[in-house]
């Protein structure tokens, strides 16, 4: 097998992530985005330890779980943050967001 | 068994390689929400097939269950609960020159430093690995990590439901009223 395919792969997918955390306004497609970046790396991780056997043990599979795991946590989290702030403005837009905004008198 | 070098594995990576990008293109160009969920849904299913491919079994079915499950159903839950329109949104998008040329640039860059690094690697087809070899990595090696990462989960359970509790951000604002 080629190694050559599933490292472009990887890597394509993660130049589209950040394409899309760039481009996107709506903060649940900046997620989806993230997503597909963290996949990217994944991707490299597994074929990384599909195609160097015994550099690490088969550590790379290992790392791709503990990745997934860490996505599934973010994952809850941000949709958590995303979820308050529409509630507060009924917006999901991030470049909508005030940093310098007078966050009290929003909430109820 | 091979066609102009390329082995029947060859093929499945290159066809399930073409799906996810050309789905991840798709998620992030797409001008329906909910439609970027579904195409996240094949992307994501297409490189559990590449894991499963490259003889990561154990990581594909967690991929399956977990991504393409939990998270995608929790996009798609976010993407309800925020009201948003069933047809295509026009406000979706920055405008996309710069974007554009980043992401272009880190793609083909990482694309064009690992082709010329692995552009040669022919590696033996994988037996696929089993369970058995991942549970003995993850608690033989990667038992401290794997320990972290609990607490980790436990800490993001308890943050969210702290950030979605109206009453607990109520009662913050309440003293900042009376200050």
């Amino acid at each position: 097998m080629h190694a050559v395919i599933p490292y472009v792969t990887g890597a394509l997918l993660f130049g589209l992530g950040v394409y899309g955390v760039l481009r996107r306004r709506n903060a649940i497609l900046v997620l989806m985005a993230v997503e597909l970046m963290l996949n990217a790396v994944n991707l490299i991780f597994v074929t990384a330890d599909a195609t160097r056997p015994g550099a690490g043990g088969h550590a790379g599979g290992v790392f791709a779980l503990f990745v997934i795991v860490l996505a599934a946590a973010e994952v809850g989290v941000g949709l958590a943050i995303v979820l308050q702030y529409y509630r507060m403005r009924h917006a999901v837009g991030v470049d909508e967001v005030r940093l310098d905004a007078d966050e009290d008198r929003a909430v109820r | 068994m091979s066609i102009a070098g390329l082995t029947v594995a060859d093929a499945l990576l290159l066809a399930l390689g073409a799906i996810a990008v050309g789905s991840g293109a798709l998620v992030v160009t797409s001008t329906h929400l909910v439609r970027a969920g579904l195409y996240l849904v094949l992307s994501l299913g297409s490189v559990a097939g590449l894991y499963l491919v490259l003889g990561a079994e154990l990581v594909a079915w967690v991929q399956v269950l977990v991504y393409v499950g939990a998270v995608v159903v929790l996009l798609l839950f976010a993407v309800m609960l925020t009201r948003a329109p069933i047809g295509p949104s026009k406000d979706l998008d920055r405008p996309a020159w710069a974007a554009a040329i980043i992401g272009a640039g880190v793609g083909f860059g990482l694309s064009a430093l690992l082709a010329g690094a692995y552009r040669w690697t022919v590696y033996p087809p994988v037996e696929p690995g089993t369970p058995v070899r991942m549970g003995e990595q993850i608690f033989g090696s990667w038992v401290l990590p794997f320990e972290v990462l609990s607490i980790l989960l436990l800490a993001a359970l308890v943050g969210a439901i702290v950030l979605s509790r109206p009453d607990i951000g109520a009662r913050r604002t309440a003293e900042a009223d009376t200050r």
